[in-house]
């Protein structure tokens, strides 16, 4: 391994401009003459818009329009689309309500976008949006996931009746049925997956500028996923033809998901570009952020267990209730379904599984992707509910775990996926070791020397990543395909621009994607550049979720510059005279076989540019190949996380000691990129299970919408963490590569729970276990103690 | 609108501002120093560190007629002669960002940590020193490595560098 090839800890190219404060962020964009955005939000959850007056508003000081729905309807902008049709178990399709950029009407949630104000600067905007006069007929507000789709409810889309999307199903209810009809031991378990909002750091932006020369609006904004932008704005919202529509992701600061989906602000931004023919600038404060970036997770839940006399599990069955919001956002409905239902396997070799979701409309912002996005969900499900099962039938939770694992691959789960490969045991193991798994008695004892509750917690995820091959998402639902793009650019004197369609936002391409390409053409990191974010650069690619960009991203680079090989053996042939067959090529230079005949890689570049030594008609001069790679399967990372922690009965403080993890992530190209991606999922997981939580009130209103009021972990709230990895290499791409972006949030939340409920003797937490919960719950089981 | 003066990065900057504008908006919008970054709106995420006069300050929440004839020094200002600050350079050599986004910030928290409370900082300290800045991506672990090796380093460099 060279010191920048794949394996290396290559330290990351594109940090100079961060630490140097020289990124290029959306709302470091300025467009001469630009005017500012101000969306004005709906205060009520649910009402109607019975008037809006906005005369008093456009004589206010600097404001050149104001637009509401009325407007983007007599233009016939398309509404927002959510891509993944999902069939009921009656086979009827899902109830999808109409979704404009600005309310037409109705508002559904408290940040519903009521009106664009447009002004010359943006404190002209903001106040100027103060003298519209809304008359809002308000209506009560369906806000609770688990009574939303009751009778009685207030009905949020007419075309949902009892506010229900759709009633999916995956596996087989007879088999699983018959597996708990025989069953020894069944464990029942009720779980809340609390509601999350994602928090990049930046918030989202966006800036429209119309070029009337050209007919053409370029949108800057911050988006994991420029292309699909354009597609969606273009031929469901008809903002412009695609070859007129140019959107730009430059720096983005964070994502975790939420920067996936196509939003109404960047919508009203370009569109209103081209309306006023004058730039548009809009950039959200953090309390617009928290109420209207989609929001994650959500789910209410009953599971249940079945296990055998031997301790094999034999069944599982699921009824899942998942609260979307009040829109369907771009990818919400796949998230509970296909992201979610089919994960149900777990680690485990489950003979039988049936889950029912169904997926309900409530007065609250959309609910779709967050990091991990329903395998998180799904893994807390199957790992609170197997550490139960162990502890009610008297089992080590490691060895119960252990003995219901996969052992043997390929392995086809009764849940749709066919897991490829893995060492279950091999991560349990290790993770064991390192945790001191064996040491926790006594660790345990010195804790309740000091009046503190110790306890440790397993969880053994897996997460079908590298989303996704197409045929097989099309035939679920999917309104796209999942494969990626790569161009590879080799210029005259050899060095390469590497296009891509995989966004950057946080998860280090520049440097990965370099370190691939210098290391097959032989030519130093530096003579690489990775171009991505801009749709007139790159011609088309699906972007960055799903830990994605390493499984099915650089598999498209592999294939582009297996081509980029075979061209120039056929151009080394011709400088070096021989034939083509005869050309070797390592270590950046091409040999004829046998001989010391040789020409570098910049060399072979500046012959195929100059073309003096073939027949141009015969091979096309120059070196450039483009290539898309759509994977045959998912990637499955899968590991174990162990949680070790600490409470303080008298408060409820709860401070995790030790964090220990192993992941397989199949083939790593930067070791150091990839710790880090699992300390920022952990975080994340960490943060779920303890500080994080959206709260909605009973009349819909967001009571965690700022920094004061919703908890993000901050450094002295979370340990260092102990990573490590195995290797069980991907067989379904080039490069052995699994995916790593997620599998932090996914694995932590139930490592955590299962570490409180291990501390508490058992004593049940719903997250986020705040300190009230875990100090409700140590009184709790102290009393319990004290009774026994 | 009002006249405001003050030296940042060492060079003399001045402006008619309205009074209402803040020392971050100041930055970005009439220097067009873009490095210093805002993230929230309540004085939490520390995304706006910059320092002024030698301390560290959130740039959401000073006004920059406060700050007239002050020497502020923002991460543009921070490396000198073309050559990083120890503790820009231990961010990069621990991967101590991710999308970069929180980073000016944390790095200019931590230059102040240091200038603060010296070089020989343990965890605990640094993750305390820390708390008023906020990071989606990493989770802190290498930024809590970065800040150690950026201490020490700092220890090593001559005197009023900034």
């Amino acid at each position: 391994m060279s010191a920048t090839g794949i394996g290396a800890s290559v330290k990351r190219t594109e940090d100079i401009r961060f630490i140097t404060g020289k990124g290029h962020y959306v709302d470091d964009i300025n467009r001469p003459g630009q005017a500012y955005a101000y969306f004005l939000r709906s205060p009520h959850a649910h009402a109607t818009i019975d008037k809006i007056d906005t005369a008093a508003a456009l004589k206010a000081p600097g404001v050149v329009a104001i637009f509401t729905g009325d407007d983007i309807a007599a233009d016939k902008v398309g509404g927002l689309i959510c891509g993944w049709m999902i069939h009921s178990k009656d086979g009827s399709p899902m109830k999808a309500g109409a979704h404009p950029a600005l309310a037409q009407g109705k508002v559904r949630y408290v940040g519903d976008h009521v009106a664009v104000v447009i002004a010359d600067t943006y404190a002209q905007a903001r106040e100027a949006a103060e003298k519209i006069d809304v008359a809002y007929g308000v209506l009560p507000a369906a806000v609770d996931t688990a009574h939303a789709a009751a009778s009685g409810q207030p009905q949020i889309h007419d075309v949902a009746p009892n506010n229900t999307v759709f009633n999916w199903h995956v596996g087989d209810k007879a088999t699983t049925d018959a597996a708990f009809a025989s069953a020894k031991h069944v464990t029942k378990l009720d779980l809340v997956n609390n509601r999350t909002i994602p928090n990049a750091m930046e918030p989202r932006a966006a800036v429209g500028d119309y070029d009337s020369g050209t007919d053409t609006i370029t949108l800057y904004t911050t988006s994991q996923n420029p292309h699909v932008a354009r597609l969606v704005l273009s031929a469901f919202i008809g903002l412009a033809a695609e070859n007129k529509l140019r959107v730009v992701a430059p720096d983005v600061g964070g994502g975790f998901g939420s920067k996936i989906f196509i939003y109404a602000e960047e919508t009203v931004c370009a569109w209103a570009a081209k309306k006023i023919d004058r730039p548009v600038k809009w950039t959200a404060e953090r309390t617009e952020s928290f109420l209207s970036d989609a929001h994650g997770r959500d789910h209410v839940s009953h599971a249940e267990l079945a296990l055998d006399a031997n301790g094999k599990i034999t069944g599982l069955r699921v009824h899942t209730i998942a609260n979307l919001g009040a829109y369907l956002s771009t990818f919400a409905s796949s998230v509970p379904t296909y992201l979610y239902g089919i994960l149900l396997s777990g680690q485990y070799d489950i003979p039988a599984i049936y889950c029912e979701v169904d997926a309900v409309y409530t007065n609250t912002a959309p609910v779709d992707a967050v990091r991990g996005a329903g395998r998180p969900e799904a893994t807390f499900l199957v790992e609170r509910i197997v550490e139960l099962a162990a502890r009610e039938t008297g089992r080590d939770p490691a060895d119960f775990r252990r003995q219901n694992f996969v052992k043997s691959f390929p392995h086809q789960t009764p849940v749709i996926l066919a897991y490829d490969v893995g060492d279950y045991a091999k991560a349990l193991d290790k993770a064991l070791e390192l945790a001191d798994y064996k040491g926790i008695g006594a660790r345990k004892a010195a804790s309740a020397k000091n009046g503190k509750l110790r306890g440790i917690g397993i969880s053994a995820y897996i997460e079908a990543c590298g989303l996704a091959p197409s045929a097989a998402v099309g035939s679920l639902g999917a309104g796209v395909g999942l494969w990626e793009s790569a161009e590879v650019r080799v210029n005259p004197v050899g060095t390469v621009e590497v296009l891509t369609g995989c966004h950057s936002h946080g998860q280090g391409h520049e440097t990965t994607y370099a370190q691939l390409v210098s290391s097959r053409l032989g030519i130093p990191l530096e003579n690489v550049s990775v171009v991505h974010g801009d749709t007139d650069k790159v011609q088309f690619g699906m972007g960055t979720y799903g830990s994605r960009s390493g499984a099915v991203g650089m598999s498209a680079i592999y294939k582009a510059l297996d081509k980029i090989e075979a061209k120039a053996k056929k151009v080394a042939g011709h400088v070096l005279e021989a034939s083509e067959g005869d050309i070797e090529f390592k270590d950046g230079k091409f040999t004829v076989k046998g001989t010391d005949k040789s020409i570098d890689f910049g060399s072979v570049a500046l012959n195929a540019y100059t073309a003096h030594k073939f027949n141009g008609q015969e091979l096309e001069p120059g070196l450039k190949e483009t290539a898309f790679w759509d994977p045959t399967n998912f990637t499955f990372p899968a590991g174990v996380h162990i949680c070790e922690l600490e409470i303080d009965p008298q408060t409820g403080v709860t401070t995790v000691d030790r964090w220990t993890a192993v992941d397989d992530f199949g083939k790593l190209i930067n070791p150091m990129i990839v710790e880090g991606q699992v300390h920022g999922g952990v975080a994340h997981g960490i943060g779920q299970a303890l500080m994080e939580a959206a709260h909605y009130d009973g009349d819909g209103q967001l009571l965690t919408a700022s920094y004061m009021d919703y908890c993000m972990p901050r450094a002295d709230n979370l340990p260092s963490f102990k990573v490590e990895t195995i290797e069980t290499p991907c067989p379904s791409n080039p490069l052995g590569i699994k995916g790593c972006g997620e599998a932090g949030a996914i694995a932590s939340p139930p490592a955590v729970i299962n570490a409180l409920t291990d501390a508490l003797g058992h004593e049940d937490v719903t997250m986020p276990a705040t300190a009230q919960v875990v100090w409700r719950a140590a009184q709790k089981a102290v009393t319990k103690r004290a009774a026994e | 609108m009002v006249h405001v003066s003050m030296a940042v990065n060492g060079r003399q900057a001045a402006a008619e501002v309205d009074p209402r504008t803040l020392l971050v908006q100041f930055l970005r919008d009439h220097l067009r120093l873009t490095g210093t970054h805002v993230g929230c709106d309540t004085s939490q995420c520390g995304a706006c560190v910059v320092h002024v006069d030698g301390e560290a300050i959130k740039s959401c929440t000073a006004l920059a007629v406060s700050c007239n004839g002050a020497q502020v020094t923002t991460i543009e200002g921070l490396a000198q002669s073309g050559k990083l600050h120890p503790m820009q350079q231990a961010f990069q050599d621990n991967h101590g960002l991710q999308c970069g986004f929180c980073t000016p910030g944390m790095i200019m928290a931590a230059v102040d940590l240091v200038n603060r409370e010296g070089p020989n900082l343990d965890e605990a300290a640094i993750r305390h020193g820390l708390e008023g800045n906020i990071c989606r991506c990493t989770g802190y672990h290498n930024i809590v490595k970065a800040v150690a090796q950026g201490a020490r380093e700092m220890a090593a460099m001559p005197k009023a560098a900034e």
